[in-house]
């Protein structure tokens, strides 16, 4: 769970400064997308880096989903019996990570549909990806998905970056609140880049 | 104080169980949870009735036997404390409170609120020990330790193995447990030898005795009567990766 969140973190620090770049306007944006196709060229081959990218990433889907799923039924057999009268006081991140997963999941299969394979976007003109984002923010219902969907993730990455220190013994009582505030300044710095491409078509800013 | 006491009945490991509801009168607001189940024992032996059956020792909080779940809480409400150190004062008069015995599949239900906690005797019996040579007391302090590794082996050390800790955790792990015995142990010049063997093996026998994952939710730490710290547990991960290491 831990080496392949920390992936997934490295990835969404990537994605969330080439999202940014809409801000530069329509050329800077779509040439950066274009780019990614023939990252390294003409030494690697077209769409070679992102392909080896995407296969990376769909591995770490796969290990990550497979261990959660394992953890949960793990989870499931120890304890056959819940209690009846309550239960101890736990962090709203830490309780939601399961049943945010699930949003978590939805959320990228929609988000691919939309804006990689285009088929669920309102515009989806191919090499235009400026146009299909703004197309997606103008509708206020994709707009409010999209932002539930992020700050999902953000809890999602609170508490992922905390455990995954710990699971990897990162962690001791000394570096423990340095840890946590961490964990909590970057999901939120994180969701915020993220945010701040929806905010900025429903502004005016992008458009 | 009045209040209405729900309380979890079974027979026996095979009975199915379910929850019973006692009214209770007369406690003192200076009685600690024990004495007042001991009144409803008393009320229950006097009617011919079956009295409730609950772990207790030492009742000054330090042998580790009180397990109670208070309102799904181990322990109850109160922080770092023990169900024998918890008073009656905490509760409001007509209160209706749920007492429930730990629930954990590794911790099968001997009798009402007794439970059976021999896994954790057999993940001491896997390595939390170290070797010493037997003879004459060594010359004290020929063995120096750092002053800030002692005080962090006796924060360990303070466990009392009660299962608070999985008896809270939302995946019934015992890595809060397991974690402090072998930071106790791993952080004194005498631990090192079995240092690496001691953590694969604790580990290993936690997991076969059908402990959950530990999913760093931080619980066991909030309801542990002892406080043992959640670095242990990040101490243990450390030690479990080098073990690994090829």
């Amino acid at each position: 769970m831990a080496v392949t969140g920390i992936v997934f973190l490295l990835f969404l620090v990537a994605h969330a400064f080439g999202n940014l770049k809409v801000f530069y306007g329509r050329a800077d944006y779509n040439t950066y997308a274009a780019w990614l196709r023939t990252m390294g060229s003409p030494a690697i081959p077209h769409r070679l880096a992102l392909t080896i990218l995407e296969i990376v990433l769909v591995l770490c889907v796969l290990l990550h989903i497979g261990s959660a799923v394992e953890l949960a039924l793990r989870a499931r057999r120890a304890r056959p019996i819940g209690y009846a009268g309550g239960r101890p006081k736990q962090s709203y991140a830490s309780r939601t990570m399961r049943v945010g997963a699930i949003l978590v999941v939805l959320f990228v299969i929609y988000h691919l549909l939309d804006l990689t394979f285009r088929v669920a976007n309102p515009k989806g003109i191919a090499g235009d990806p400026y146009d299909n984002v703004v197309a997606d923010f103008s509708n206020p219902f994709v707009t409010i998905f999209y932002v539930v969907c992020l700050i999902v993730i953000g809890l999602h990455i609170r508490h992922g970056v905390w455990s995954a220190l710990q699971t990897l013994g990162r962690s001791n009582a000394r570096r423990e609140r340095s840890i946590n505030i961490f964990a909590i300044a970057f999901s939120v710095v994180l969701i915020a880049a993220f945010l701040a491409v929806p905010f900025g078509v429903v502004i005016g800013v992008v458009h | 104080m009045k209040l209405t006491i729900r309380v979890w009945r079974q027979k026996n490991e095979a009975d199915k169980g379910r929850l019973a509801e006692y009214p209770i009168d007369g406690i003192e607001p200076d009685m600690s949870f024990l004495e007042m189940m001991d009144l409803l024992n008393e009320e229950l032996i006097g009617k011919g009735e079956d009295p409730v059956a609950f772990d207790h020792d030492c009742r000054e909080g330090i042998c580790g036997m009180c397990s109670m779940a208070i309102d799904g809480v181990p322990h109850g409400p109160e922080k770092a404390t023990t169900t024998c150190q918890l008073y009656m004062r905490h509760f409001k008069d007509g209160d209706t409170i749920t007492v429930e015995p730990w629930r954990a599949a590794a911790f099968p239900v001997v009798k009402d609120l007794v439970v059976d906690r021999s896994a954790f005797d057999r993940i001491i019996q896997s390595g939390g020990y170290v070797s010493a040579p037997t003879g004459s007391a060594p010359e004290a302090g020929s063995t120096p330790i750092p002053h800030e590794d002692a005080s962090k082996a006796f924060d360990a050390a303070t466990c009392i193995g009660c299962g608070a800790c999985v008896a809270a955790c939302p995946n019934a792990s015992a890595m809060l447990f397991t974690a402090a015995k072998v930071t106790h142990l791993g952080l004194m010049p005498q631990g090192q030898p079995e240092r690496y063997q001691r953590v694969t093996a604790m580990v290993e026998q936690m997991d076969a005795e059908g402990f959950g994952g530990c999913t760093n939710t931080g619980v066991c730490h909030t309801v542990c009567p002892k406080g043992i710290p959640l670095e242990t547990i990040g101490r243990m991960n450390g030690d479990i990766l080098k073990a690994l290491r090829p």
